[in-house]
């Protein structure tokens, strides 16, 4: 018996193993150091990450697959590769005054980061189901730790609670459903090869293939947090520790959204009008509950939790519209959500204080006074956020909306640009209460640590200059998004 | 007698319904039950479901013989990784809680 | 035909004498001590006379953990073993590599302490 040992190129998959073997250093530097030492671990992720991002650059512009058609050489991939590495490396940045102050500057956190990373790069570039499902779970796993950091603290422990039966019962969801296209295709589960496949079989296999595909809905639906599966969302997100929040709701909504645009691009064309119209009405279900839930949130945590599910409604639009600018605005957008999401967040822990002592609303009273620079800086993510003019976030929904149009989803444009008007609503409550209102006591000095101030300074200023110069990340995006011929 | 049981068995109908039964048990499990130990459980009744789905399929209907069971693998893997952080996260709840009723997590309500 | 099993012979004759040495080596050079602590039956440091449904320490979970992870991991050795042979130096280098990062692992439980009871 001989067996064809298929040939492969390490190098396109360098990012991965960049970060995997920074991770696996970490964690033993870590074991091995003795107790109390400084280790440098921000450090060695930071510079870890920026090899990724290089080597990522380096890949730009290959086509192809690799590892026997397991791995997908794509620049719609290596996208998704910057989105993510950009998305840890602002957490990296946010995380460390922040575990000081909880005593939980670990080298396993870090480590971890690396590895959910890693499995979030695997998702946007999987050709195969089961590759997908393992990264799926790689960065999965690694979350429900990170989420449940704070081991004394009951808040925490719920939200890893949470998030772990949930996310296990999703993903359990997302494999049957997979096992019963395995079944439909005859044993085939590559996502390049499905579409041909789906389409030999429809007649005999029909009612299996749904039933796959409504599974998949399902455990998407989990991941990127879409009514009616959202209700884990605002509870983790409020538990977790707030770097975590951060990461979650920029790393996980990217890389499920990849995986999903993906999926539903390449291998459904055969179903378009079965999945549109579900998706139609989640996008709608999703945006118009997150936004108006969100209003009567009084914890910063929990409203950003509120709008990161309406911003997945914004992003199931631009699913359902599923022509060439819906898949540039879906990469477009979350790019810029990353940008503004984590400056959000970063803020969110500055305002915070000693171990997230200030999470009300009410507590953003006097900031611009006491603070103008900070509050200038929240100001600009809440516009963004908000979508209002000349940040990337009004960029991003000005081509989700036209990509709605340009298919033909008229009112789904309209209800989307309605939940846009309701959520500056509550976004810019946070300015005026910043701004209008006088501070109800002396909350206490905020600390500024360097990495702090470089990653807003970075969110902010990336926020604003993807709003003002879009087209060079939205050429990017074009290029990435030429791999799907059917759209 | 012999030749009819061999019917069963060699039907690609008779696992999928296995694995149906034990994903509704796994679904009713992870809705109904309140022991997180309990949901555990469930949880990977499901994966287990979606385990025997993918032999199924293998043995009655895949060209690559191999394709399935190596899934299969990974997905025993996977659940035993998912197993054990799920256990450690139930033991630190319940070091805060003094139980594993998922009823008594109510510290986050909007 | 038989012949083909012989290494296996060869193998069970060489794990029995080893075990057989061992055995007789600490009976011949080891110091014996007989006390009532020594000569109740072991189950697995738990206190073994009692009611069975009393509550186990919480380390038990632990090193269960530790065990179910580690424990699985065998099963991806096992189809390996089956095509050791054709898959040759390229199947010894990638399972290396898996066994490194499970080593790691095993570092990691070690170092942080989580190995000691209490």
């Amino acid at each position: 018996m001989t067996i064809a040992i298929p040939t492969f190129n390490l190098s396109s998959i360098g990012p991965w193993l960049t970060l995997t073997v920074a991770a696996i250093l970490i964690l033993l530097l870590d074991a091995l150091s003795p107790k109390g030492r400084k280790a440098y671990f921000p450090q060695l992720s930071l510079i870890a990450l920026a090899v990724a991002a290089l080597q990522t650059w380096w890949l730009w512009g290959q086509s192809g697959t690799d590892f026997a058609r397991m791995v997908f050489l794509d620049n719609f991939a290596f996208y998704f590769y910057l989105i993510v590495i950009l998305g840890t490396t602002l957490t990296v940045l946010i995380s460390r005054h922040y575990l000081e102050e909880w005593g939980k500057n670990l080298g396993e956190y870090y480590a971890l980061l690396l590895f959910a990373t890693v499995g979030m790069m695997l998702m946007a570039a999987s050709n195969h189901l089961i590759m997908l499902f393992l990264g799926l779970e790689i960065m999965s796993i690694a979350i429900y730790v990170l989420a449940g950091l704070f081991r004394e603290d009951a808040r925490s422990n719920e939200a890893a609670l949470k998030y772990l039966v949930l996310g296990a019962f999703s993903s359990a969801f997302l494999l049957f459903g997979m096992a019963f296209l395995y079944g439909a295709t005859g044993g085939n589960l590559f996502i390049g090869e499905l579409a041909g496949k789906i389409k030999e079989a429809l007649p005999l296999t029909k009612p299996l293939t749904l039933l796959g595909l409504a599974l998949l809905l399902v455990g998407f639906g989990f991941k990127v947090a879409s009514v009616p599966f959202h209700m884990w969302t605002p509870d983790v997100y409020e538990g977790a520790p707030t770097s975590i929040t951060a990461f979650m709701s920029v790393g996980v909504k990217a890389a499920a959204f990849a995986a999903f645009a993906r999926i539903m691009f390449a291998a459904f064309p055969a179903f378009v009008l079965e999945w549109h119209m579900l998706l139609w009405v989640l996008a709608v279900a999703t945006m118009t509950i997150g936004n108006v839930v969100a209003i009567a949130q009084t914890n910063i945590k929990r409203m950003l939790a509120y709008s990161s599910i309406a911003h997945a409604g914004y992003l199931l639009v631009a699913l359902v519209a599923a022509n060439q600018l819906g898949a540039v605005s879906i990469i477009y957008y979350l790019l810029a959500y990353t940008l503004m999401n984590v400056g959000a967040f970063g803020v969110v822990i500055l305002v915070g204080r000693k171990k997230d002592s200030y999470l009300n609303i009410y507590d953003y009273a006097g900031l611009g006074f006491q603070h103008p620079v900070l509050a200038a800086a929240m100001s600009v993510f809440m516009f963004a956020l908000a979508g209002i003019p000349p940040t990337a976030g009004f960029v991003g929904k000005f081509y989700i909306f036209s990509a709605a149009v340009q298919a033909g989803y008229i009112w789904l444009a309209i209800i989307g640009v309605m939940n846009s008007l309701v959520s500056v609503f509550y976004y810019l409550r946070i300015t005026v209460l910043m701004y209008m209102r006088p501070a109800e006591a002396d909350l206490g000095p905020i600390a500024f640590t360097p990495g702090l101030v470089a990653a807003l300074i970075i969110t902010c200023a990336g926020t604003i200059l993807v709003g003002v110069f879009p087209g060079w990340f939205y050429d990017l995006a074009v290029a990435s998004v030429k791999i799907f011929p059917a759209l | 007698m012999e030749s009819a049981r061999m019917l069963v068995f060699n039907q690609l109908e008779t696992y999928l319904y296995l694995a149906l039964m034990l994903f509704a048990i796994g679904l009713y499990g992870v809705l109904a039950r309140r022991n997180l130990i309990a949901v555990l459980i469930s949880v990977e009744l499901i994966l287990n479901a979606a385990s025997i789905n993918f032999m199924a399929f293998n043995r009655f209907l895949a060209p690559t013989p191999a394709v399935g069971q190596v899934i299969t693998l990974f997905i025993m893997a996977v659940a035993a990784a998912e197993a054990a952080i799920a256990l450690s996260i139930i033991v630190a709840v319940y070091r805060k809680l003094r139980s594993v009723n998922i009823e008594q997590a109510t510290e986050l309500r909007g | 035909m038989l012949t083909n099993y012989l290494p296996v012979l060869l193998y069970m004759l060489i794990a029995i004498g080893l075990v057989g040495v061992i055995v007789l080596l600490s009976e011949f050079l080891g110091k014996k001590t007989h006390t009532y602590q020594k000569d109740l039956p072991y189950e697995c440091g738990m206190d073994p006379i009692g009611d069975a449904r009393h509550r186990y320490a919480v380390r038990f979970y632990v090193i269960a953990m530790f065990f179910i992870v580690f424990d699985i991991e065998a099963i991806f050795l096992y189809p390996w073993g089956v095509i050791f042979k054709p898959l040759g130096w390229f199947g010894l280098v990638e399972m290396a590599i898996f066994i490194f990062i499970l080593v790691v692992g095993l570092v990691y439980v070690w170092g942080k302490g989580a190995l000691e009871w209490e």
